[in-house]
Parts: structure tokens; sequence; C-alpha cells
């Protein structure tokens, strides 16, 4: 991650040199955090048990959902209640790449993204058309209309679903190669490869949402949230922005859902396109966690995996409850638990903030406007 | 079975996605509000029929009648303490809250009436006919669909006809300029929302009363009410009828060329609405 | 007595900006007063204040001696203060007819206006009653606007910018029917940037500046220069 070592940084002619800044003190302190943080989690598969490789793995994936939908919502302001149907295509992109074209898992998953990113094309074409909280609904549609046609291809099981051939992961691409580094078993290589991944792809995702969020683009984005009419007065093309964000996140969703469907080695069409998976969970973990930051779904996955531990076992009273919470927090604490975090403590991990520092003393001049 | 038949069937089918979608249509045409829970609602008024048909024994008819009051006060209640709270220029927090809300009442259901299929028995209803020359109805279809004109009949005389009807639109129109006129737009609001949940209790007997539902039934139901409106055009009744007829009859086409193609085909037709008249059949004219 | 209406130190402010600093004024039972000041001067607040649309603290402003001033617009309506609302607001999807109708919604009791006394007030409007409201002219509008806030039998009318926009022929058209309004015993507040005709209908003129009032009095008493200074912040012959 880069955290802070580019801050942007524009000279305004000035007789005191004012500075944009994106930076904070805090920032900086971070992004050591960061780069130790994330050279522990990829430490974590040498040191710790293959169970807990596996709950890493869950979360990771989770957040790069959490961020992706979060992007989409939070920042482009498309609420897509959808985004299964990238989950699903990529994941069966990716059997039917290795299935009926015998390719590498490994190779696969960056295919499988770009495959999502396709039909991603015609569905922004159809749910951009439905205005605003009928997009949501839209994207919905389309998410089960991909369902259904994955139900009827029946080479790769049809409604019932299909399983990975234990061949193809066996010899995946760099399997080996850890099993004779670290001594692994083959099972515990191919978690660990698949966890690699994951980490990699969240550490990508939240690098990318950063660097997009501080860049001019970013900045465009956060002008059409406020008031769009205004922003492409402006001369910043609303349109395509969103669409390049729907697009780019549909490749990351794809890319996810071919990962997390490697790891899980057996698809059907109900799981791979599941509301309650793929997007219901997501919802949660960035609302618990704040809309609208970056720090939120971070916060949002770690809560949402201990409630998920402590109260699963609850079946829907916990669904139930996760519901209930998720309202309470859209009511009364809308910014999610991070807002309350920053609100309190004025802190910013991941400032994209412009603040004006330097210059001379200002003069405020309390009278109003004449308007 | 012929193609005259076949379309009689997605004709009538209509009048029951026409219940679905009117309900919705009203409330996001008074306040903007798009309800991701309202197939969840449709759900929840059929197993309140059926709790009140089993436990006070009544006819299933007069059991939506007791039942249509008590949704009142639900949708009444949910809009004034809950939703009225997320209306805004953002058009999130009714979304989001929504959402969550459709979760709730699924998962409310499932541990109250487990994931059991349920029907409403109608007796003799279920499997009468009428023969028109040949071409054979149903009589539960028929009765839908007579019931899916009669709500539209009434609630455009409400909208159309009544003082309450002009506080609708003068609110839908210009919120602040309405409290100016004395009227209160929460309350009117939550008057909508309990009209909307009085509809949604019509769909949900004949829902009950025609096929086997589930807690988990809702999402569907909302997605052929979404689909219905969208077609039919935003703003006009008639349209969601039209709306939902098109959408029954893609759907009984779809299933008589392979059972399995059924919903499917109406998405599809949805889609091609949504290509080559993106608002739909029937706008209205002005917004 | 008290005053009909009775502003105290009335401030109100938009979100960090403030547009009015504590204004006084006063409307007694059947008076007809204007207010007027130029684009900004804080008139339109003042009304939105006392209509209830922007809400204040309770003690601002007072309804015969009783405190309104945190009522909400549906709460201060049915008290019997109406408010004509800049730039007309007609609800675009009613007609005509429908338009007058709604403004009965808050109607407490009996009074002298009923649709056909409306009517009888505007008669072109009983032409045009199955139209939709928004395919009237503008003048046309401005007599939807009244006849509206007047079915809702109000003892105080408030009326806000009702000749912006409109040629004066057509603005002498509407003003005709103050007095007509003014007889069944109704106070009026006309807020207006055009200060001969507010001179012409007016008992008593305030005039505003920079959301203060800067001017108070009866038309006959007030000198041309004095209300120029405080319309303009100088003198006449200062401006260009």
């Amino acid at each position: 991650m880069t955290t802070g070592f580019n801050s942007i940084r524009t000279e305004i002619e000035q007789p005191q040199a004012w500075r944009v800044e994106t930076r904070t003190r805090l920032s900086g302190a971070i992004a050591v955090v960061a780069i130790v943080a994330v050279a522990v989690l990829a430490a974590a598969p040498v040191f710790v048990s293959r169970g807990v490789v596996q709950d890493l793995f869950f979360i990771l994936t989770m957040l790069t959902l959490a961020q992706n939908w979060n992007l989409l919502a939070g920042y482009a302001g498309l609420i897509s209640v959808g985004q299964q149907l990238f989950v699903g295509c990529g994941a069966y992109a990716l059997f039917g790449l290795v299935i009926l074209g015998g390719l590498d898992p490994i190779l696969a998953i960056p295919i499988a993204g770009l495959l999502a990113m396709l039909v991603a094309v015609p569905t922004a074409f159809f749910s951009f058309r439905l205005y605003g909280p009928y997009f949501a609904i839209g994207t919905w549609v389309i998410a089960e209309v991909g369902r259904l046609l994955f139900a009827q291809w029946k080479m790769l099981g049809g409604g019932t679903g299909t399983s990975l051939p234990r061949e193809a992961t066996k010899d995946m691409l760099g399997l080996s190669l850890l099993q004779d580094w670290f001594g692994m078993r083959a099972s515990a290589a191919a978690d660990a490869l698949a966890y690699w991944l994951a980490l990699a792809l969240a550490t990508l995702t939240i690098g990318l949402v950063y660097k997009l969020l501080r860049s001019k683009q970013g900045l465009g984005l956060a002008a059409v949230r406020d008031n769009e009419n205004a922003a492409r007065a402006i001369g910043v093309d609303a349109r395509r922005l969103k669409t390049a964000i729907y697009l780019l996140t549909a490749f990351l969703t794809g890319v996810v859902g071919a990962l997390i469907y490697l790891q899980k080695a057996r698809i059907s069409p109900d799981a791979a396109f599941s509301l309650t998976d793929w997007t219901a969970y997501v919802v949660f973990i960035v609302v618990i966690g704040g809309i609208g930051t970056i720090e939120g779904p971070i916060l949002g996955v770690l809560v949402f995996f201990l409630l998920q531990n402590a109260f699963s076992n609850y079946g829907s009273w916990y669904l139930l409850a996760l519901g209930a919470l998720a309202i309470v927090i859209m009511l009364f604490a809308p910014r999610g638990l991070w807002g309350l975090i920053s609100d309190r403590t004025g802190w910013e991990l991941f400032p994209v903030r412009r603040l004006l520092k330097g210059g001379p003393p200002i003069k405020t001049d309390k009278g109003g406007p004449h308007g | 079975m012929s193609f005259i038949d076949t379309l009689l069937q997605g004709i009538l089918l209509g009048g029951l996605y026409a219940l679905f979608a009117a309900g919705l249509s009203l409330v996001f045409g008074i306040m903007r509000l798009v309800n991701l829970a309202h197939g969840d609602l449709i759900v929840l008024a059929a197993f309140l029929i059926l709790l009140i048909v089993s436990t006070l024994g009544l006819d299933p008819f007069l059991a939506a009648v007791v039942a249509a009051p008590l949704m009142f006060g639900l949708g009444w209640l949910l809009q004034y303490y809950l939703l009225n709270r997320t209306l805004g220029k953002d058009i999130l927090p009714p979304l989001l809250v929504t959402f969550g809300l459709s979760i709730v009442i699924q998962n409310g259901l499932l541990e109250s009436f487990t994931a059991d299929s349920r029907r409403i028995s109608a007796n003799a209803m279920e499997t009468a006919s009428v023969d028109f020359g040949g071409i054979s109805a149903g009589v539960m279809p028929l009765v839908t669909f007579v019931s899916s004109v009669l709500v539209i009949v009434a609630l455009n005389q409400l909208i159309y006809r009544t003082s309450l009807g002009r506080a609708f639109r003068a609110t839908s129109d210009d919120v602040v300029t309405a409290t100016l006129m004395g009227i209160r737009p929460n309350s009117i609001f939550a008057i909508a929302t309990g009209t909307a949940m009085m509809i949604v209790t019509v769909a949900a007997l004949y829902l009950g009363m025609r096929a086997n539902f589930d807690p988990t039934a809702g999402p569907a139901r909302l997605i052929y009410a979404f689909e219905a409106v969208i077609i039919g055009g935003l703003g006009s009744l008639w349209g969601t009828l039209a709306g939902g007829i098109i959408l029954g009859v893609a759907q009984t086409v779809g299933a008589a060329i392979n059972p399995e193609w059924q919903i499917l085909a109406g998405h599809i037709a949805f889609l091609l609405v949504l290509l080559f008249r993106p608002r739909g059949l029937f706008p209205r004219a002005m917004d | 007595m008290p005053s009909l209406i009775e502003t105290r130190g009335l401030t109100a402010f938009y979100g960090d900006f403030q547009a009015l600093f504590g204004v006084d004024i006063r409307l007694e039972p059947g008076e007809t007063i204007a207010v007027i000041g130029a684009n900004g001067a804080g008139k339109s607040t003042l009304m939105r204040s006392v209509s209830g649309l922007i809400v204040n603290r309770h003690e601002m402003i007072l309804h015969r001696g009783e405190p309104i001033g945190a009522l909400a617009a549906p709460d201060v309506m049915r008290r019997g203060i109406a408010l004509v609302p800049e730039g007309r607001k007609l609800f675009a999807s009613l007609t005509v007819e429908e338009n007058l109708k709604v403004g009965a919604c808050g109607r407490q009791g009996d009074g002298p206006w009923t649709l056909e006394t409306i009517y009888d007030l505007f008669p072109i409007l009983k032409e045009r009653r199955r139209n939709p409201a928004t395919a009237l002219s503008g003048g046309q509008q401005q007599m939807v606007a009244i006849g509206r806030a007047l079915m809702s039998n109000p003892q105080i009318l408030l009326c806000d910018e009702i000749s912006l926009g409109l040629a004066p022929v057509v603005i002498k058209d509407i003003y005709a029917a103050f007095s007509k309004i003014r007889a069944t015993g109704a106070a009026i507040v006309i807020v207006e940037q055009d200060i001969a005709q507010a001179l012409k209908v007016a008992d008593r003129v305030y005039c505003m500046m920079e959301g203060r009032i800067t001017l108070s009095g009866c038309p006959r008493d007030l000198d041309r220069a004095d209300i120029h200074a405080a319309y303009f912040g100088a003198e006449p012959h200062e401006l260009h």
C-alpha cells in the first residue's frame, strides 16, 4: 500500500504557499502499520492452523466484496442489489474454463474476472436506464436472469450444479512449489495459495479504491454524489465515470467469485447467485461499518465475522437480528460504527479529503453575503 | 394446450401480478419510495390470512376482510415511525432500510411458521372452471383478474375523486407547499402505505389460494411487481395492469414451450421493454 | 388587546447563514401592511418564518399573544394564517378547481370564502376550472394561488411577491381584488419589491434591508428620500 507517501500536493500561487494536502499526521503512521499488517497476514499460513487460514480467507474475500459494493453505492451512488451476478458469473467462468477448457485454475481466475466484466456491459446498458431506486431492483432482476440461464447450462450440471475435478486443482500453478518450500500437505498448500490470492486481491482493491478517491476522478465522483447536475455543469462526465466504476467493480467481484468457488470446489446456480450470501451480507458489512469510507468495510467485516461465529447457530434469528441492526444503524448512525469512532476521535486512516494548509493567517469576516 | 388457451391463462395471471404491483406503484407515486420489502409484506399478509382462517375457521374471503384493516394499521405504523425517517433527497436510506426490513420479515416468518409450503384452502373454487365456447378458464384466475380490475378502479376513484386523493397528489407534487395547505405529509404518507397494505392483502389472498407459498416467496413477488410497473410505465395504474398482463402472457407462453423457462421468459419480456421503450409502454404524459 | 401577529426580535438562519437579525413587526386586526425591500433583504424569510416553513424559537412570533414560532406550517395554517408563496407553487398535476379545493384541507369552521365566492372574485378561474393549473397564464396562476390560500378562510393572508414577473395591467387586476378581501375583515401582509404599489394599498409599511427593519410608518408620513435610504442603504443622489 502506498498510504500517505505520495500525497497530492498542488502549489497555488499565493504569497505564503497554500498547499492542498490529503495527508494527515495519523496517516503516515498508519501506512507503516498497514505494511506490517499485510506482512503479518502474509506470513499467517506458515504459523497458524488451516482452520484459521480458512477463516481469514472468508474475511478477506468478504472484505473485497464489501469494498467493491461500497465503491459502487457509497461513492458512485449506484445502489446495486445484484452484485451476486458477478460473483456467480466469475465462479461459473472459472468452472467452465477449468472443466470444459482444461485451463489451469490460477490462470482462469483473472479471465473469469474479465468475463464478469464483459457481462457487466449489457447489464449496465439495461440497468442504467432505470431511475434511482428502481436501478436497485433492476440489477436484482438481471442477476436472477443470470441464475436462471446458468441453471440451463447442462454441461455444468444445470440446476443442481457440479464440482471441480480433483485432478484440476491437484497440479495448480505454484502448488508444488509451496509443497516443496514449506513442506505443506497438498490440501493445506491449496488453502494457503487461495488465501494469498485473497490477501493480494483485498490489498489491491483497497489500494485501488484509495488511489481512485484521491485522484481527479475521485473528486469528480464526490462532486457527482453531492450534486449530479452541478458536477455535469463543470465538466464531470457522470455517466462515463459511473460506468467505469460499475465495470471495475464487476471485474473485481468476478475475480473474488472465481476465487471463492475455487476454494469451495462445488458450485450450483442457487449458491453462486445467492442474494443473501453475496449481497445482503455485503450490504450489512458496509452499513454496519460505515458506508462511504474505506475504513467502514474493514471494521464491518470484523464485526460481521464475530457475529457470524457467535450467533450463526441461531439461524434465522441471527439473520433477523442482523437485518434489525442494519435498520437501526441506518436510522440512528447512518455513517456506521466508523462514523461514530471518527466523530469522537477525528481519526482518518485513509484520508481522502483535501485540506488547505499553510498560507497567511485567515481573516474571518462574519458578515453574511447579500443574497 | 392451444395458443388462445395459453394467452387467456397469461392474461388472467397478469391480474395477479397487477395486484402485486398496484401497492408498489401507489407508494412510489406518492412518496418516491421503493419498498424492497413489498414482496415480503405480501407473504406476511398471506400468513396472516392463513392464521385467521385456521384459528377462527373463517372463509378465506372473510378472513381477508378481517386482515385488511390489520394490514392497514401495520403499514401506517411502519411508514409513520420507520420509513418517514428515511425519506429525503438521498435514496440510500429508504432502500437499505427496506432491504433490512425484507430480511427481518422473511426470517421472522421462518421462525414463526417454519419453512414449510402453505396454502389457503378455497375448497370448491380451486378446481371450478367456466367454459367460453371451447376455451375453459379457472374460476380462481377469473376472480383474481376481476378483483385486480376492481382494485384499480377503486384506487383511481380514490386518487382522482376524493379529497384524500387530492391531498395524495398535492403532496406528491410539492411536499413543502402541501404543508401550507394544512396537509401533514407524514400522515398522508402513512395513510398511503396503509392503503397499499390493503391492496397487498387482496394480492395475498389470491397468492395464497392459487398456489403454495413459504416465507421466502417474497422477493420473487417483488420482482414481478416491479416488472409490471416498469413495463406499464411509471405513474399509470392501468399501465400497471397492462404490464402485469404482458408479464403474465410472457410467462405462460415461456412455460408452454418449456416449463423451466416460465420465469426467464417474463424477465426477458421485461428487458425487451426496457430496451425499446425505457419509459414503459404507457408512461404518464407529465413527470 | 394583543396584536394579531407580532414578531419579537425574530432571527432566522439558513444553516450558518443568518437571514434575519432581530425583526420586530406588528399586524393589527383588519389591517393591511406592506413589507418592502430589495432582493435578499429578508422579506421572504420573514414570511416563511411566520407561516411555519422555517421553525423559529417559539416566543419570537406571537399570534393573538400566544407563541407560535416553533409551530410547523400545518399547525400555523389551522390557526387561520395562510401564505400565498413566492412563485405561486401551484400543484402541477391538479386542475384549477382541485388546487382551490386543496386549499380548504386545513379549513377551520365557516367563513366567507367558498368555491363560488372565489369564482366571483376571479371569474376567469370558473371558465378554466377544469384546466391543469400550470396551463394558465402567469396572472391567472397568481389568482389561483390567492384563491387557494383564501379557501381556508384565513384571518391573516400573507402574500409573498405576488406581482413578480407579471405585466402592469395584470398586477392592477390582482390588486383590485384586495379591497374585496379586506372587506371580509381579513388582515393582509403584502411583500413587494414594487414600492409604489405597496404604498398604494398598505395602511402601514415596513422597509427591510439586510435582514433588519430599516424604516416603518404610514405611507403618507414617509418621505421618498427616507424610503430610498431604507431600501437601498444609500442616499438617492448616490445612486446611479
